[in-house]
């Protein structure tokens, strides 16, 4: 397969720093913490760029869509062996429909083989871009994908179920969204980082694609709010005694 | 209010967890369910005894049909039936076929939903479950898919049936993916993860497959789901079906056994909302004893043969 890959690549903000709600509970305290590309993201990153390796792809891009400061996760998508990137710059962050339209956009423009993307971003957890941006396409999907085998004409695609997992024959083109299992991305050396400088970086607006001016978010956020605290519990002294506090306390035995 | 509930089945009943949909459902007014799948005519006599339901349509099928093939179908359902809600639970199949149809109708899904507040406003979390955000979905025609651990399966009651009716399924979309083989989880006749009542999950300090596998004596004597933190199934101590967390399965037992898992934010995503949770580490300092109701500081295989004993010794209660 000699295939031509579009990576999709979010700004999240850092799965490790811990967010905070406004004071007046209108939304989430944002400003200022730290970003990275989404976990998941990196692993369809990582994928595209081994099938690359392996010789079953021709051109890696990677596109972002969302304000000027997503040019960082394209770098690290670009130090991790991406050879190009666009980002289609907006004034906000995009919601999954939004971000869905702007992708075909970029879809249709690039005319790639294969889509790939993390399955949920691990900020808003939505989970719906890689369905929207297929459904919008008309192009097959496969969801949660823990391995990807190039064959003839076709992907074999298996993907996490509920309850075990299925392998698919996927026509292309076509959307496929990673999940963790996928592989472990590398990390991207110093050397590699400073190539990824040197790359090309395209912005484009939403006119330069026939794009309409972005429309409001249809999610309409009311509140937000911590979830319920829970206590500090107990330590016990051994298991005679957990035993004894889930009985007679807790009363869960 | 026009309200489609969307229950996946599997061998003749409804998937397990698929029934939390109904439950979520049951504020929204009266529904029409739309069972699908392996055995769903069978299944559709127990769905037609819940309460409020209305209409029990009937998508037999020897599969899931699936997303590429289903979405234009029931989008277009949804407009013939001047649907204003379409619900499913947070499983596999809804959700890649939910978003899917949203997108076909121009309009956003409202995914993993904790609570509904009233016909067009829901709650969800975000951040691996740091916030609960409230959304207002001003649209006609409202996607939920709501989280199984947040919602109670109703229960049958005596009642006249609802009427049953068999739909066609939808015509062969060339442009999809096809199933080529289904790997299932071992038949070990273990308990399955949502819905259980009690859940021993191990993580990375189970130390190997063969010491996750030390935890199952426990999970069989307390009639207990086996979860796993990622940190497990990366290390492939354990499949991955059994992962709880932001990227697994959401659970929210009565009684929650974390073993040998230090509590990581993604994992507590996944978790925190269980009555009940009991913590074994052997590191003090670990955050899982920020969170848990009962801790031990202790070696995990030191503990494990007295809390099997002892559970083994336990009086019925009375």
């Amino acid at each position: 397969m000699n295939l031509k890959i579009l990576v999709c690549a979010k700004r999240v903000i850092d799965p490790n720093v811990k967010v905070h709600v406004r004071a007046d509970g209108s939304g989430l305290q944002l400003d200022g913490l730290r970003t990275t590309l989404n976990p998941f993201d990196e692993v369809a990153v990582e994928e595209a760029v081994r099938l690359r390796e392996a010789g079953h792809a021709a051109e890696v891009v990677v596109a972002s869509v969302g304000p000027a400061a997503c040019r960082e996760v394209l770098r690290t998508a670009l130090a991790m062996g991406a050879e190009r990137a666009l980002l289609l710059e907006l004034p906000h962050e995009p919601e999954p429909l939004a971000a869905a339209k702007c992708l075909a956009a970029l879809v249709r423009r690039e005319n790639p083989d294969l889509v790939l993307m993390g399955k949920q971003s691990t900020d808003h957890d939505h989970g719906q871009t890689p369905a929207m941006l297929a459904a919008l396409l008309g192009w097959p999907q496969a969801l949660q994908a823990s391995k990807l085998e190039p064959g003839d004409g076709a992907l074999r695609v298996t993907c996490e179920l509920d309850q075990g997992s299925e392998t698919v024959e996927l026509p292309l083109p076509a959307v496929v969204s990673a999940d963790l299992r996928l592989n472990e991305p590398r990390y991207a050396a110093l050397p590699a980082v400073m190539k990824a400088k040197k790359k090309p970086l395209e912005l484009l607006q939403p006119q330069d694609l026939g794009l309409p001016a972005p429309a409001p978010a249809r999610l309409h956020l009311q509140r937000a709010e911590l979830p319920a605290a829970r206590g500090g519990g107990r330590v016990l002294a051994d298991a005679a005694g957990l035993l004894a506090a889930l009985r007679d306390e807790a009363r869960v035995l | 209010m026009s309200v489609l509930v969307l229950v996946p089945c599997d061998d003749g009943r409804p998937a397990d967890g698929a029934l939390a949909a109904l439950g979520a459902a049951q504020a929204l007014g009266p529904l029409q369910v739309l069972a699908c799948g392996p055995g769903a005519a069978a299944a559709a006599a127990g769905l037609a005894l819940l309460p409020q339901v209305q209409r029990v349509l009937v998508l037999e099928a020897p599969a899931l049909p699936r997303a590429e093939a289903m979405a234009p179908w029931l989008a277009q359902q949804c407009a013939a039936r001047g649907c204003t809600h379409l619900v499913a639970t947070a499983l596999a199949w809804p959700r890649a076929l939910l978003p899917r149809t949203a997108a076909l109708l121009d309009l956003m899904a409202v995914t993993e939903v904790v609570k509904i507040v009233d016909a067009d406003t829901f709650v969800r979390p975000v951040h691996a479950g740091a916030a609960l955000t409230t959304l207002r979905v001003p649209d006609a025609l409202r996607i939920l898919t709501v989280r199984a651990s947040a919602f109670e399966p109703p229960q049958p009651q005596v009642r006249e049936p609802a009427p049953v009716e068999a739909v066609a399924p939808p015509p062969a979309e060339s442009r999809s993916a096809s199933a080529l083989q289904r790997q299932l989880p071992q038949a070990d006749g273990s308990v399955a993860l949502i819905g259980a009542r009690v859940v021993v999950s191990g993580g990375r300090g189970t130390g190997s497959a063969a010491g996750f596998d030390q935890l199952r004596p426990l999970a069989q004597a307390l009639g207990a789901a086996v979860g796993a933190s990622r940190a497990a199934v990366d290390a492939g101590y354990a499949p991955a079906d059994r992962q709880v967390g932001q990227t697994g399965k959401s659970v929210a037992p009565e009684l929650y056994f974390a073993l040998g898992i230090s509590g990581a934010v993604q994992h507590w995503a996944g978790m925190k909302d269980s009555k009940v949770i009991v913590a074994v580490n052997k590191d003090p300092e670990a955050p899982i004893f920020q969170f848990a109701d009962y801790g031990l500081v202790a070696d995990l295989f030191e503990v494990l043969p007295a809390l099997q004993s002892g559970i083994a010794a336990l009086p019925p209660r009375s």
